[in-house]
């Protein structure tokens, strides 16, 4: 009988310090029957990637608002990809604007979520992209 | 999901990170090819030093961790790193946050760390532990720091895991005498004081060796009462050599095989308890489906199940 | 305030009338809900009476502006004398970039500036550090030593423009560069004025931009308090922040009582190390947020001050109407910024903006209309300017001061929220002060608590964000966002490197070590940091060495 629930790493790339938007995702995805591992502010693109692979997460939830996702996204997804685990799922969050949006999904960031998303809407996403916990799929 | 069991082995057994995760998946979500693969690593069970490690919410237990897998790197050792957090009871949910205060290891290729959620069982460790064990140990790490929160009966549980148990304790949570419950100087090998700098740390002391003292001797060792600042550091090295001794006094007393029984037979109570538990689920659901069963009679319907269990397995008595 | 026996015939005329006539009203039209709240969770009356504000003593709780308590304002002539101080926080790129915005600010009439610095400014990292890729000139404009701050600074004399700068770990740093800039340009060190924020504790809280542990952290803050005493007396050495707190998500009473906890750690470790209260309290001033629930940010800005004077006066002793008295400056809330529509963040921060003013604030930041989608452009900037000047030429509200004492609504909600801040202040001083509560989580905790229940109201629509939840439209971002050049860095990289080989490279060796020294012995930091940035040291050197010294700090994340 298997017993299978989402796993998510929710790290924060850079040395952004807002984590407010991180850490109510976090917990509203624990309420949905996720298990969620956070990271921790100032985090390199090597440490997340290899938090998520040591973890076996099947998504990565990126949060940052300080602008520079357009060089630490391409890097995660370059690692990712070195470690045999393009396979997880890659979100992102915070204020990227539109004109990045196209650039980051080209390397494989699966969405980008932009400031007023409801939790809710980012835990339906990720339940249809790899599959609802079974704790989910009953209620 | 199709696993090459043998490949997944071939890689945990070369120290594989990805691999060696995706097993623990594996195991943690009960699939059958958890137990093939595991089945290939026994060989390697019981070639690391396994360390326990518990004590209440905010008592430093992280941290601590994190030093101690510091120190153990500093001599050449290799460590596995596995943080075990309640789930709740309600969603199944669960927020793992204690690899927080260890991500600055996150790139050493030396050391691997996996958050566990306990998934369902009530207030005890999960029943993966156990082989996400023999899982690390078939990485060849040589040490496996287990880290549980002390509450409920996991702290008791980790005593039948683990070769050498820490025991954490920290000023100001609440009543000191109250923290220091009925069987918890039972089961630690070594008592640590953690944030030592704190007023309050030295009365802590005071208490458990008064508690300790009153124990029966438990063969050759003494358990000793640490002060510890798992934040600056302080006292680690002495913590880190009691580690050493106990372990050292384990292997030479012969009491370690002891232990290690005990963990072995942990084990296999927990595997059987697991299947009677599926196996009970199962026909339940088989005789509720041929007839309505008595739900106001819980007690006369575990009796009639249990005996056509029984008699099923036994052939009668 | 009244009459024992026109309260007794009030409350008799109260209830006939809430028996009578509403009851009458409800059962034709309900109410639209059940129980009205404030934006922080706090209950409202359907109406407010003498009788919600009997126990208020005019002279003793509320007195005349300028004077204790300060409920009422903290000058006498509030703006009828000088509006408040228009400073909007810009700073982005490298310093030339943000030394053209810092004039163009002051060509359109801005008041005062102020500096945002790029995040490995704010922690202590040079631009070509590893830490700083992919983060130079992002969020501010980029210092890595006193010749990026010469160049910020360039055609804008120091003694004549206030300056405040959103810096915290590093703030003794900027400060001295800020000060070697005025040695340079000949100006009187004695006549700067400004702000550096200098908060370390509500970092650890809800910013994030740290660097050392909390105790060698207070021993730089409370240097800073010495060495301006001294030498510069107009300086605000600290400004103590609710702000970012408010914006991780705590109610208004939770940033009320976090903040004066914070202050009063502050307080306390400066008279810890010898200084005489009325010697620095003068110089602390004060940052909250202003959200769009107009009454409730009124009330708090009057509660704060009230709270405040109480504080120095009662608990710490002082009689000096300067220490007693709380000047804050305000922000209109990010947070509450929609991407969705944004042009109706012109409105909410009017609103936020109106709440400030009316609450009396020394000074006023207007954010602008893009902020929830990327770094605002200079159009948007202005418009948020103007959103100021209309408040203090056209609307009125500045020509008497704090016209909105004596609503009964008001004043009730004012003894409400100093109520409850009291109980959190209370609560950590249980625990053993702010430090320690932070250090065990419970603030971080009770924030999150907020911002969570925040966010599922808003979510089961309990909660109406224009635009966002209800009201929507189909859109489609439009305008021009402003986007920082990734060049920059390369530019900040060859400035160091050019640096590096010019300057007196013994010089600088020598400077450093006598600044760990002093780290490690003890003794007042400035002046051996000033002699570092007069040689030329930067930023992440100098931070370096204290880091030799200090550690840095491992936050506990609490979930």
């Amino acid at each position: 009988m298997s017993d299978r629930r989402i796993r998510v790493l929710i790290a924060k790339p850079g040395l952004d310090g807002h984590d407010r938007g991180a850490k109510v995702l976090a917990r509203a995805m624990r309420d949905a029957g996720f298990e969620v591992i956070y990271t921790g502010l100032r985090q390199s693109p090597e440490q997340i990637v290899n938090a998520a692979v040591q973890e076996d997460v099947d998504v990565i939830g990126l949060s940052i608002l300080s602008g520079a996702h357009n060089h630490l996204f391409p890097k995660i997804m370059e690692l990712l990809e070195e470690q045999e685990a393009s396979d997880v799922l890659v979100i992102a969050g915070g204020v990227i604007p539109e004109q990045d949006i196209e650039t980051l999904r080209e390397i494989g960031v699966s969405r980008v979520f932009t400031p007023g998303t409801s939790t809710q809407e980012a835990i339906q996403y990720i339940e249809e992209q790899v599959g609802g916990s079974d704790a989910c799929k009953s209620t | 999901m199709q696993i090459d069991v043998k490949q997944l082995s071939e890689r945990v057994r070369n120290g594989h990170a990805g691999s060696l995760a995706r097993l623990i998946s594996l195991i943690e979500n009960a699939e059958p090819q958890a137990v093939e693969v595991l089945e290939t690593l026994e060989d390697r069970r019981g070639s690391a030093q396994i360390i326990g490690i518990t004590g209440p919410p905010g008592s430093g237990k992280s941290t601590l961790t994190n030093r101690l897998v510091g120190a153990l790197r500093d001599r050449g050792e290799t460590v596995g790193v596995l943080a075990v957090d309640p789930s709740s009871t309600f969603t199944g949910g669960a927020l793992l946050g204690d690899r927080t205060r260890m991500q600055s290891l996150a790139t050493d290729p030396g050391v691997y760390i996996r958050s566990m959620g306990t998934r369902g069982s009530l207030g005890g460790l999960s029943r993966a532990v156990f082989d996400a064990i023999t899982a690390v140990e078939g990485s060849g790490k040589t040490h496996i720091l287990v880290e549980t929160v002390g509450v409920g009966q996991s702290e008791i549980e980790i005593a039948s895991i683990a070769d050498t148990v820490l025991v954490l304790f920290v000023p100001g949570l609440g009543d000191d005498i109250q923290a220091i419950k009925a069987g918890i100087t039972e089961i630690g090998d070594i008592f640590v004081v953690n944030k030592a700098d704190l007023k309050g740390a030295s009365r802590i002391k005071t208490i458990l060796e008064n508690n300790l003292e009153l124990e029966p001797t438990n063969g050759d060792w003494k358990p000793p009462v640490m002060l510890v600042s798992a934040e600056t550091g302080d006292g680690l090295a002495e913590l880190v050599h009691k580690m050493d001794c106990h372990f050292r006094t384990l292997s030479e007393s012969g009491r370690l095989h002891e232990r290690r029984k005990r963990r072995h037979q942990g084990e296999v109570v927990a595997i059987l308890q697991r299947c009677l538990a599926d196996r009970i689920a199962n026909f339940y659901d088989k005789q509720s489906e041929k007839k309505d069963v008595d739900v106001e009679k819980p007690r006369a319907v575990a009796n009639a199940i249990w005996e056509s269990l029984t008699d099923l397995e036994d052939g009668g008595e | 305030m009244f009459d024992e026996e026109v309260l007794r015939r009030l409350d008799k005329a109260k209830r006939e009338w809430e028996e009578g006539p509403v009851q009458k009203a409800i059962s034709r039209f309900p109410e639209r809900k059940d129980e009205f709240r404030t934006l922080s969770d706090q209950p409202v009356e359907r109406l407010y009476t003498p009788l919600d504000v009997q126990d208020i003593d005019y002279e003793e709780d509320l007195g005349f502006p300028g004077e204790y308590p300060f409920t009422r304002g903290a000058q006498h002539t509030m703006y009828r004398g000088r509006m408040w101080t228009m400073r909007q926080y810009a700073g982005f790129g490298t310093a030339e970039e943000s030394n053209r915005r810092y004039r163009y600010l002051l060509d359109q009439g801005q008041t005062g500036l102020s500096v945002a610095f790029d995040l490995p400014t704010q922690i202590g990292y040079d631009s070509d550090n590893d830490m700083s890729v992919g983060e130079v000139g992002k969020v501010g404009v980029a210092i890595d030593s006193v010749r990026d701050m010469e160049v910020l600074f360039d055609q804008i004399p120091l003694d004549q423009v206030s300056t405040s700068m959103t810096i915290n770990a590093p703030a003794a740093v900027l400060l001295a560069m800020y000060a070697v800039v005025a040695e340079r340009q000949g100006v009187p060190l004695e006549t700067l004025s400004g702000t550096i924020q200098n908060d370390i504790l509500k970092e650890y809280v809800a910013r994030g931009t740290y660097i050392f542990p909390p105790e060698p952290s207070m021993r730089l803050i409370t240097d800073t308090f010495a060495f301006c005493a001294e030498h510069l007396p107009k300086w605000n050495t600290i400004s103590i922040s609710g702000y970012h707190m408010r914006e991780a998500g705590c109610t208004a009473p939770q940033e009320l009582g976090f903040t004066l906890a914070n202050a009063i750690a502050y307080v306390e470790s400066a008279l810890a190390v010898g200084l005489d209260v009325d010697a620095f309290a003068p110089r602390l001033s004060f940052f909250f947020a202003a959200q769009s629930d107009v009454l409730e940010e009124v009330a708090k800005f009057r509660a704060a001050r009230r709270m405040w004077a109480r504080i120095m006066k009662d608990r710490f002793g002082s009689d000096n109407p300067r220490s007693q008295k709380m000047r804050f400056h305000t922000q209109t809330a990010g947070c509450t910024l929609t991407a969705q529509q944004p042009d109706n963040n012109i409105v909410r921060v009017a609103l936020q903006a109106l709440a400030a003013v009316l609450g009396g604030t020394q000074s006023l930041h207007t954010n602008s209309r893009d902020e929830a989608l990327a770094l605002p452009t200079e159009e948007s900037v202005r418009i948020a300017l103007r959103t100021q000047q209309i408040l203090a030429h056209e609307s009125g509200v500045a020509d008497t001061v704090d016209p909105l004492a004596g609503s009964y609504a008001v004043e009730n909600m004012t003894d409400a929220i100093e109520a409850e801040a009291k109980a959190y202040i209370d609560r950590i001083d249980e625990i053993g002060g702010a430090p320690t509560a932070i250090e065990d989580g419970y603030v971080q905790r009770q924030i999150q608590e907020s911002a969570f229940h925040h966010q599922k109201s808003v979510e089961s629509n309990d909660r109406i964000v224009v635009g966002l939840n209800a009201y929507q439209i189909d859109e489609k971002p439009e305008w021009e966002l402003l986007r920082v050049d990734p060049a920059i860095e390369e530019q900040q990289r060859e400035k160091l490197e050019r640096l590096r080989n010019d300057r007196n490279n013994d010089d600088v060796t020598n400077c450093l070590g006598t600044l760990r020294d002093s780290a490690r012995d003890g003794g007042n930091l400035m002046e051996p940091i000033m002699a570092a940035v007069r040689a030329e040291a930067t930023l992440g050197e100098i931070c370096d060495a204290l880091r030799d010294e200090f550690g840095e700090y491992q936050a506990p994340i609490i979930l």
